[in-house]
């Protein structure tokens, strides 16, 4: 007995942590078998808002009506018995059970687990075809890919019966195709009446996929729209509270000597597995190269290898003078030297270290250097000194060297690291995913500073998963597939189509070769 | 005061302070089964260890061990290295001590002789956590196992060499003959009585300067030094360390011998601060008790002093304790070393959703 056909209500739902708060009387509707879309920038308390839904927070205030009834969850298996179903950005999969344990973990009921397993399998296998999510039930999870993994996550809250589905930046993780696979799995739950709930901030996901979309900035819920009536300028705007340039300005590109010179690398991973083969490339100053290319298809390892991170098995580098090959490699260090900057892909494990201050993440890669060391003494007040001009240089918030790294938002946390590497005048910058993860008002800033340094010469190697931002920003483009170049193109040129086309290596062979030659 | 100040004070002293106490509640029990008045037993074992000249000398004495061994296993913590080595390392290193305190031209002056001596140690503490380093960076054993296992290696290798090499002709205990009184490090009171001032006989010596001086040294080296930005960093994150281009693998072999280097000295305070030979099982439990020193004192050269001085009280106490009481035997320091350990190290965050939600007030009112 439907009075309404409203699945969560949440009025003026209060949350803080201390002074701060994270939700400040929000209000929201989700109407059942819809998809509704929330965004908001990083730290805006989207996040917050669901966890609440989820239980793992409480709200100070408010209140929240799960299908017409009053909620109150203080874990999340009251919210699981409630119909509210959650699949987190990182994954809470073991990763060595299979498809069918994990979607059990939890709802085993009786002492046996065989028993368990087997009324599973009847009831996956029936979710499965109902919604069209095929999934291996005998493959451990660790085998399988990132997309198939999601799916699994989507499966295990469907069999807790699931009639709310919440996605937390679901599409961070996956490349284009399984990102479309997802929406097509999301169509087909919609038929079939649950509601999904999609927290995102790639407006593009909101526009072709929700029905409703509601916006949150600093805490407050600040519009609720039908997505057919708005567009992403209006909702950028919404987001970040003015205008903003998703466009970004430039002037050509007045490239100049080549400053680094890949040639025909051949270069395995940590694993030992063969990434790279036969490419060859070159960076010349005042230029941003970009490279293109689904996630995993080596661009990654080359980045590493540019770094000096990897090793090379074939093949040779010219970099500013000096060669690095198999027989003479440089590490990370003598390439700094060198003038080679890294923004490494892996902000979190790589870029900064989560527990240090942040003027000890500044250091990382210059411990050595002359200026912050008297003998074996290393200056501190100098490297926080240092730590809060290069701060203010590219407006990290809070301007606190003395906090701790993983208490920064994940743009600032970027904004420091690209502080760190770009304030030491380089000569050439290797910079992978530069924007991933993090607020279109801190991509706007980043997007400018990066080619501000093309404007003063460097020779940038750009790899980003995001082809809107390699269009937008690169002069030339090389894509990879399978470990080799697929195209080369010039930027202004290009389009997603065509480069679609070489990011799946499927372009007519003669094509590719006009291209490359270009 | 900010959050981050104030979660700092709640993890740094109130977290640490109340897991002690916990841990002293708990041996209070063991003391009420075991049919003696936890007060009075408090009152002896405070008294023994400090009441006293002599009982505070023995405190301060067995305190100066256990700052050596809970550096040790400190400084490996940062680099993320369980050192359990103590044991084997300060054993070994107490031969480099012997050997140079044995061999040495006696004619020399203490100046030279002492710091050798000292070198010695902190050389053959370094050798012994070298292999286990080595084992662990380039061939993936992993350090636990090995340098348990270089424990067991330590003990029949000083067997050996005290039967075998060391020991003198007609002597029928494997010991060394006695060092040369040139290497002798002074003991306090005789320094004391120097001045004029008499305080009553007791093993604590000039070690515990040394032990001072490599705390400061450790707390510099850690946190104001390249190198021991590099052993942290590399403790906290690998890749990160890799991308700011500190090799891990080199990491592992310096710090582990920093880290053996520093059980070494273990000797510095047995051999030639107060028994001036070198004799079986002289390390006997500093290795073990400097894991739960380190633990304590979360691995901070300050936590540490104040952790070793505990553990000193703990065993000048417990050994009045056993003196003083019939049914209290000295093992019952073990009992109170593993509760502490318990406490300290396997439920370090017992008590801190406790202060969380004693702070939550205080942070709304704000």
């Amino acid at each position: 007995m439907d009075q309404s056909n409203i699945a969560i209500e949440l009025i003026d739902v209060d949350k803080h942590f201390g002074a701060v708060y994270a939700n400040d009387k929000v209000n929201l509707s989700v109407k059942t078998g819809t998809i509704h879309g929330i965004v908001g920038e990083n730290g805006a308390g989207k996040s917050t808002l669901m966890s609440i839904l989820y239980g793992f927070y409480q709200a100070d205030s408010g209140r929240i009506k799960v299908f017409d009834k009053d909620f109150i969850s203080t874990n999340s298996r009251q919210s699981i018995e409630a119909g509210i179903g959650m699949v987190h950005q990182h994954f809470m999969l073991v990763e060595n059970f299979t498809v069918l344990e994990n979607v059990i973990l939890g709802s085993e009921d009786g002492a046996l687990i065989s028993e368990s397993l087997d009324k599973a399998r009847i009831e996956l296998t029936r979710l499965a075809q109902e919604y069209g999510l095929e999934v291996e039930l005998d493959v451990a999870v660790e085998e399988l890919s990132v997309g198939m993994q999601q799916r699994v996550e989507i499966l295990k809250g469907l069999y807790k019966g699931a009639k709310v589905l919440i996605l937390d930046e679901p599409t961070g993780v996956l490349t284009p195709q399984e990102s479309d696979e997802l929406f097509r799995i999301f169509e087909a739950l919609k038929k079939q009446g649950v509601t999904i709930i999609l927290i995102t901030h790639k407006l593009r996901e909101i526009m072709s996929i929700t029905d409703y979309v509601s916006v949150m900035r600093a805490g407050k819920m600040v519009a609720h729209r039908q997505t057919s009536e708005t567009n992403p300028e209006e909702l950028a705007e919404l987001m970040i509270g003015r205008k903003v340039l998703l466009n970004i300005v430039r002037t050509e590109a007045k490239s100049g000597d080549p400053l680094l010179v890949a040639n025909n690398l051949e270069i395995h991973n940590e694993q030992g597995i063969k990434r790279v083969s036969e490419v060859s490339f070159e960076a010349r100053s005042g230029e941003i190269l970009g490279i293109a290319g689904v996630t995993g298809n080596g661009q990654g390892t080359l980045l590493k290898a540019l770094a000096g991170i990897l090793p090379l098995s074939k093949g040779s580098i010219e970099i500013l003078g000096e060669t690095i090959s198999p027989k003479r490699p440089l590490n990370p260090q003598e390439l700094r030297n060198l003038g080679v900057a890294h923004v490494p892909e892996d902000r979190q494990r790589m870029g900064i270290i989560s527990d240090f201050s942040a003027s000890e993440s500044a250091l990382l890669g210059y411990q050595n250097d002359k200026e912050i060391n008297q003998g074996v003494w290393l200056k501190r007040s100098l490297v926080k000194a240092n730590c809060e001009s290069i701060m203010e240089a590219f407006d990290v918030r809070p301007t606190n060297p003395d906090l701790k790294s993983s208490n920064f938002s994940g743009g600032n946390q970027q904004k420091l690291i690209l502080a760190r590497e770009f304030e030491r005048d380089p000569e050439v910058l290797i910079i992978g995913q530069p924007t991933r993860g993090i607020d279109i008002g801190a991509i706007e800033f980043i997007r400018k500073r990066i080619i501000k340094m093309r404007d003063a010469g460097k020779a940038i190697i750009l790899i980003s998963v995001e082809l809107e931002e390699i269009m937008s920003i690169s002069d030339r483009i090389i894509v990879m597939c399978d470990g080799e170049i697929t195209g080369t193109v010039d930027a202004a040129k290009a389009d997603e189509a065509t480069l679609g086309m070489m990011m799946a290596n499927a372009l007519p062979s003669d094509k590719k070769i006009t291209e490359a030659q270009l | 005061m900010t959050r981050d100040r104030r979660l700092s004070w709640i993890n740094g002293l109130l977290l640490p302070l109340f897991n002690v106490l916990t841990a002293f509640l708990a041996t209070g029990i063991v003391f009420l089964l075991i049919g003696v008045d936890p007060i009075e037993a408090t009152k002896i074992l405070i008294y023994g260890a400090l009441g006293y000249d002599e009982g505070l000398g023995y405190t301060l004495y067995y305190a100066t061990n256990f700052v050596f061994t809970g550096l040790a296993v400190a400084v490996a913590f940062h680099a993320g290295l369980f050192n359990i080595g103590g044991e084997g390392q300060a054993y070994v290193g107490g031969l480099g001590i012997a050997l140079v305190a044995l061999y040495i031209n006696p004619a020399l002056s203490a100046w030279i002789v002492i710091p050798l001596a000292i070198s010695g140690g902190l050389l053959f503490g370094a050798l012994w956590a070298i292999i286990p380093a080595y084992l662990q960076a380039y061939r993936g054993s992993h350090i636990v196992i090995t340098t348990i296992m270089f424990n067991f290696l330590a003990s029949a290798l000083m067997v050996y060499m005290l039967v075998h090499v060391l020991r003198e002709v007609g002597n029928m205990t494997p010991e060394s003959t006695n060092f040369p009184d040139v290497v002798w490090l002074p003991f306090v009171h005789d320094v004391f009585a120097g001045f004029g001032y008499n305080i009553a006989k007791s093993p604590l010596n000039l070690s515990i300067l040394v032990a001072l001086f490599f705390s400061f040294l450790v707390w510099f080296f850690l946190w104001h030094t390249r190198w021991g930005f590099a052993i942290r960093a590399t403790g906290k994150s690998n890749d990160a360390a890799i991308y700011g281009g500190i090799n891990p693998k080199k990491i592992i072999i310096v710090t582990m011998c920093i880290s053996g280097a520093l059980a070494g000295l273990v000797g510095v305070n047995e051999l030639i601060g107060v028994q001036h030979r070198l004799f079986l099982n002289f390390n006997y439990g500093y290795g073990f008790g400097g894991i739960a020193v380190a633990l304590m004192g979360r691995n901070h050269p300050v936590g540490i002093l104040i952790a070793a001085f505990l553990f000193g009280i703990l065993y000048q106490g417990g050994a009045e304790l056993d003196f003083e009481l019939q049914n209290v035997s000295r093992d019952i320091v073990v009992v109170m070393q593993g509760l502490v350990i318990l406490f300290c190290g396997g439920l370090e965050y017992l008590y801190r959703p406790v202060l969380m939600r004693f702070l939550a007030p205080i942070e709304a009112s704000e």
